[in-house]
């Protein structure tokens, strides 16, 4: 074990991004296996932080040596670890696809700055989960944020004015944040998350943390995207480059649902979140319109990634809900179910990428065929489907289980029902789709291939297997073997790990 | 007597609400994207605003002991009579989170100016459809 | 009851599985090979569940679990007399069937035989796992994987019809499955805390601990939920899958896909509810009466069906329901009478079914108003035919006679006499949508075939044809489809009746099922 894993695990990214920059002006082609070696350190150092919280409980690890409440803590239980993990081996993954994606949709000269700003926006993310200090996590929350406009700006299309309407949107979830530390400190003069639970609940009534709470929760849904919340994130996420599409959809989101976590069931009480004030049953109404409203909406797209970014919503949709039915069976399938949604979303954009790569090709209507250009590819495409959908044995079928048994358990059962209908709005998306490449008409792929006008290769070449490179494959395989080994052990993850999260008194 | 109390005498949270809402406002309403922006840095200056109300005290001094100005010398530690440092130092922090963003927001402008020519909302989405039928 | 750990119900499964996967490595390169992979793997799967049967017949179990994913939460395979008995059926018919598609699909020149040849095998292999699954998560599994790699093989054509055919026939399953049976499933491990099937039925303990109210969803929602059964109003999937080609008809919509529909409607209601429990909520009368209609619903929509696989499938939709009906009625010949029927059905329309897909190919005739004299022509097929038809029908001495017979006696013994009303109408209902074609084909002369021909615009394929359109043919040519089509409809024909004369061995079986039931009570 290291003993200073918590620091080094935010200190490593975020010195390694300057050196990326430095080192990347003296020769570019050191950028990416840097990158990818200082993202391998943070897996490393995510696993040795589990292995610590397993073996010995709740790190409290202080910044400096300083005392809380004064200094920074890093507080880091079983949730912050399974999230630092989650985190740390997506943006590894991330990272190793991200070279000929990159190559191709960048120009030469910014690879450079994507590196150093793709660190950042780990740096920013690994801080916001382990960080025990609310106001640290704010700080956290703003350089992930900033380098996530900055890394979509770069996108095509679009992707300056969605970046824009982003930071805009942003900006208001993270002063909303903001302003509820504010309210926190000035009744409590505490900003540790620790200490702030032990002098919370003698000011439950006080209307100035009533307040505080609002403000935490408006500032959180928008930065998950939580409908209605969510207009800014479809745009943003299609825009951007397939890399950062893949990172952020995987582990932004992630992030902010524990951060949601974290404020409504350590920074308060339980009791407080569900008793005091009906926030379980608004979040869970909202929770159910976000997954109706996402699978609808993924369902009118035509554009390949833009349906995923309204998956993405429904997802969102669940986890909320999971966390909003307030009982064991419904928290673990939320948690569950951050980590299934990292790895489905991952290996989707991946894909979106790999196809985007290869063919030029971003509507789905002009996939036509593919399975005998790309066939592995779409292969992984079907089994990443099916796992969104929730068919089993793919990871996505265990957390909807738990998910719905949470509801049933909850008597919502209501929630159940529109857990598998919108289920089947997502099957219905992805029915089309391989429909689509499968059973396509050969002209109308004719017609499709000429108005493509992107379209890299050519017209001969359309049948011709023709499978992205290696180091997109790669992480396409370990995510498709991730859907199916995470189902297949999500049992071993619960009693492991999860059980652990469940706060007192589910 | 007393709502003009609650009123004066908090005048500065007063200010900060009336901030708080015209940056929010002309994020959310305002059609032109420099205003947004500039809405948006009214917005945040109202949080500064709010943080360091919070750790103001009337007659209070700086938190410093030893060579300070005054009286505050002479006492003893008295924390009635110290500013609370602590949220200015956040603040500090939070100003350089708001500058980021700022740079941010008006590296983005350059850029859609550059692709589109213009600010106004609008003229954008008109120039995006026109796009839209060219495909 | 003594439990044999066994990893046989797995291999079973997995056979065909691991040939799929050497059926697509193969591909279009070495056809021959790729067939050999099909038959082996289906001869290999039959031998694998006949070398249970031994334990089966001692009374004991055959279990594996292969994973354990959370309390209550496993894949479990557990082979017992109603699990064999199933197996054995589909396996069987999966040989016979391997012979004819491959006929099918060599003499009609189709397209993507590879894919078609191994989502057949991934189908038998989830056939397998439904059938010897030990809890309802396992079945759920596999019933969802039959419903996906049928997929392919009902828009085999690619034509517009059939994908359009194909979504309707994935919006019905998955639909229903996803939307009602799984809720089902949850609701019962909500109330149970267990989805283990169990001879005494899991729900026992729990009544009066919930409301009735709230078990009476549940089954209802089972109920809808497993469409593969095929029940009306939730029918409509199946003629719409006739797009596929014939031997997916004949061994999926005539075996395994339907069939593994009745077949869990029967785990549903023996291993989850329990026959004690429905007894005492009334349920199986309400199932049995809703059963009815359907049989006597779809035995008339039957009637005015042109199309010959059409209205096959809409007898099937009546034939299944007697499966439904039978276990509904909660006795004992009825069970034995419905356990029996899934097997006696299967031969009998599966013989029906081949042989539409030999007419097709030899005469490709669709339309049961173009088969005036064809009798003359195909002697072999239309025998089979006639047979098929008896056995459908219930005479004796079909097969289908049996089961009909043991499902009278279970009616009576429930004292549910209109019931016999309804399988007297619907043996009516049979007999006049069935026996007009038989006649048609042997005793009307060509010549009046060839009336019909002048309105309907067939394209003329191959000189096969030649024989059948031209006027001065006598039509008395033999012209039968090829030898590896005839043969097994033939044979499943024969066995059609020698169940007839000799069902020791699947009444042995059901005995023994309905021993573990009495065992459990």
């Amino acid at each position: 074990m290291i003993t200073q894993s918590p620091a080094l695990l935010i200190i490593v990214p975020l010195i390694a991004a300057l050196l990326c920059l430095l080192m990347g002006l003296i020769r570019r082609g050191v950028c990416y296996p840097f990158v990818v070696a200082t993202l391998g350190m943070c897996v490393i150092f995510s696993f040795d932080i589990m292995g610590t919280v397993l073996r010995e409980g709740v790190i409290r690890y202080r910044l400096g040596g300083w005392e809380p409440p004064w200094g920074i803590e890093y507080l880091i239980d079983h949730l912050n670890a399974f999230i630092a993990i989650i985190v740390s081996s997506v943006s590894f993954i991330v990272a190793i696809f991200s070279k000929k994606s990159i190559e191709q949709e960048l120009h030469e000269s910014k690879i450079i700055y994507f590196y150093t700003i793709f660190l950042l926006l780990i740096t920013g993310l690994l801080g916001i989960t382990i960080s025990g200090d609310i106001f640290n996590i704010y700080v956290f929350l703003e350089i992930a944020s900033l380098a996530g406009y900055a890394l979509i700006a770069i996108g095509r299309d679009r992707a300056v004015l969605a970046s824009f309407e982003y930071v805009v949107m942003g900006t208001i979830g993270a002063c909303f944040y903001l302003l509820g530390v504010g309210y926190l400190y000035s009744v409590t003069g505490s900003l540790n998350i620790m200490d702030l639970t032990t002098l919370l609940p003698n000011l439950y009534q006080s209307k100035v943390i009533l307040i505080a709470f609002a403000f935490f929760m408006v500032g959180i849904a928008i930065k998950i995207a939580l409908f209605p919340l969510h207009v800014w994130l479809p745009d943003a996420y299609t825009y951007a480059p397939s890399t950062v599409s893949a990172l952020v959809a995987a582990t932004m989101t992630k992030v902010g649902a524990y951060v949601m976590i974290r404020i409504m069931f350590t920074l308060f009480q339980p009791y407080f979140s569900i008793e005091l004030i009906p926030t379980t049953t608004i979040l869970g109404w909202v929770a159910a319109a976000a997954m109706i409203f996402g699978g609808i909406q993924a369902i009118a797209q035509t554009d390949f990634k833009r349906t995923l970014c309204y998956i993405l919503i429904a997802e969102i949709g669940y986890i909320v809900l999971g966390v909003s039915v307030a009982n064991r069976s419904g928290f673990t399938g939320a948690v569950l179910h951050i980590m299934n949604d990292a790895v489905m979303m991952a290996c989707l954009f991946f894909i979106a990428g790999a196809i985007f790569y290869k063919t030029g090709l971003r509507y789905i209507y002009e996939f036509k065929n593919l399975h005998r250009k790309m066939p592995v590819t779409i292969t992984c495409l079907v089994i990443a489907a099916l796992s969104v959908v929730g068919v089993p044995p793919t990871c996505g079928f265990f957390s909807k289980w738990y998910l719905v048994l949470g509801a049933i358990d909850a008597r919502q059962w209501f929630f159940a029902f529109l857990l598998l209908a919108s289920s089947l709005m997502v099957a219905v998306v992805f029915f089309k789709m391989v429909q689509t490449i499968f059973f396509a008409p050969a002209p109308a792929m004719e017609a499709a291939h000429a108005h493509s006008g992107t379209s890299h290769h050519n017209e001969e070449h359309k049948h011709s297997r023709d499978e992205a490179p290696a180091s997109m494959m790669v992480p396409i395989f370990v995510m498709v073997a991730g859907i199916l080994l995470l189902g297949i052990f999500s049992g071993q993850i619960i009693s492991a790990i999860i059980q652990y999260t469940v706060p007192e008194g589910f | 007597m007393d709502t003009a109390q609650f009123i004066i005498g908090k005048f500065n949270y007063w200010v900060y609400i009336v901030l708080m809402m015209i940056g929010f406002y002309a994020m959310i309403a305002k059609r032109n994207l420099v205003k947004k922006v500039v809405g948006m840095n009214i917005f945040q200056t109202a949080i500064i605003l709010f943080f360091i109300s919070t750790s103001s005290k009337s007659g209070a001094t700086i938190p410093i002991i030893q060579n300070a100005h005054g009286d505050a010398a002479g006492h003893a530690i008295n924390v009635a009579q110290y500013a609370n440092p602590l949220p200015h130092v956040l603040m500090l922090t939070a100003i350089v989170v708001m500058v980021s963003t700022f740079g941010v927001a008006l590296a983005l402008l350059i850029m859609v100016n550059r692709d589109y020519g213009t600010f106004e909302e609008d003229e954008i989405y008109e120039t995006l459809e026109v796009l839209q039928l060219k495909k | 009851m003594e439990v044999v750990n066994s990893i046989r119900p797995v291999l079973a499964v997995g056979v065909s599985l691991l040939a799929a996967g050497l059926i697509l490595i193969t591909g279009e390169r070495a056809r021959n090979l790729r067939e050999f992979w099909s038959i082996l793997a289906a001869v290999l799967k039959f031998s694998i569940v006949l070398s249970m049967v031994p334990f089966i017949l001692d009374g004991k179990l055959i279990e594996y679990t292969a994973f354990n994913i959370a309390p209550g939460l496993s894949i479990g395979f557990k082979a017992d007399a109603l699990g064999i008995f199933f197996g054995i059926l589909a396996s069987f018919l999966w040989i016979i069937t391997s012979f004819y598609s491959i006929g099918y699909m060599r003499s009609l020149n189709e397209h993507a035989q590879s894919r078609y040849f191994a989502c057949f095998a991934i189908a038998l292999s989830a056939t397998m796992g439904v059938a010897f699954s030990a809890n309802l998560f396992t079945m759920f599994l596999f019933y969802e994987i039959i419903t996906v790699c049928t997929y392919p093989l009902v828009a085999h054509k690619e034509t517009p019809e059939a994908i359009r055919g194909a979504r309707k026939y994935l919006t019905y399953l998955l639909g229903t499955s996803v939307g009602f049976q799984l809720l089902a499933i949850f609701m019962a491990y909500h109330i149970t805390g267990t989805l283990d099937f169990s001879y005494q039925g899991i729900f026992g303990e729990a009544r009066g601990v919930v409301s009735d109210t709230l078990i009476i969803v549940t089954f209802i929602l089972f109920m809808a939920g497993i469409t593969k059964a095929a029940m009306m109003p939730l029918h409509g999937w199946l003629p719409a899958a006739m797009v596929a080609p014939t031997p997916v008809s004949a061994l999926l919509h005539a075996v395994a896909v339907v069939k593994t529909g009745v077949f869990v409607v029967v785990k549903v209601v023996v291993h989850v509810f329990g026959i004690n429990l429905l007894w005492d909520l009334g349920l199986g009368t309400s199932l049995a009466y809703f059963a009815s209609f359907t049989i006597v619903a779809a035995s008339v929509i039957a009637l005015t069906e042109d199309n010959l696989k059409a209205r096959l499938a809409y007898s099937t939709v009546s034939q299944l329901s007697y499966v439904i009906l039978g276990i509904a009625l909660l006795t004992p010949s009825g069970i034995t009478g419905s356990i029996m029927h899934i097997v006696l059905h299967a031969f009998g329309k599966i013989t029906l079914f081949f042989t539409a897909g030999a007419i097709y190919v030899a005469a490709h005739k669709t339309k049961v108003s173009e088969l005036d004299g064809i009798g003359k022509e195909m002697p072999f097929t239309m025998a089979a035919f006639t047979i098929g038809s008896f056995s459908m029908i219930g005479v004796p001495p079909f097969g289908g006679f049996i089961s009909k017979w043991y499902i009278a006696m279970g009616a009576i013994e429930a004292n549910q006499l209109p019931i016999l009303l309804v399988l007297v109408s619907s043996t009516i209902l049979n007999a006049c949508y069935f026996l007009p074609i038989v006649y048609a084909a042997f005793f009307k002369s060509p010549a009046a075939a060839q009336h019909h021909h002048g309105h309907a615009r067939e394209p003329v394929h191959g000189v096969a044809l030649a024989g059948i359109h031209n006027p001065h043919s006598t039509g008395s040519k033999l012209h039968e489809a090829p030898a590896i089509m005839v043969i097994p409809l033939t044979l499943t024909a024969i066995g059609t009746i020698a169940l007839f004369f000799a069902p020791d061995f699947f009444l042995e079986i059901t005995r023994t099922a309905l021993d573990n039931l009495r065992g459990g009570r």
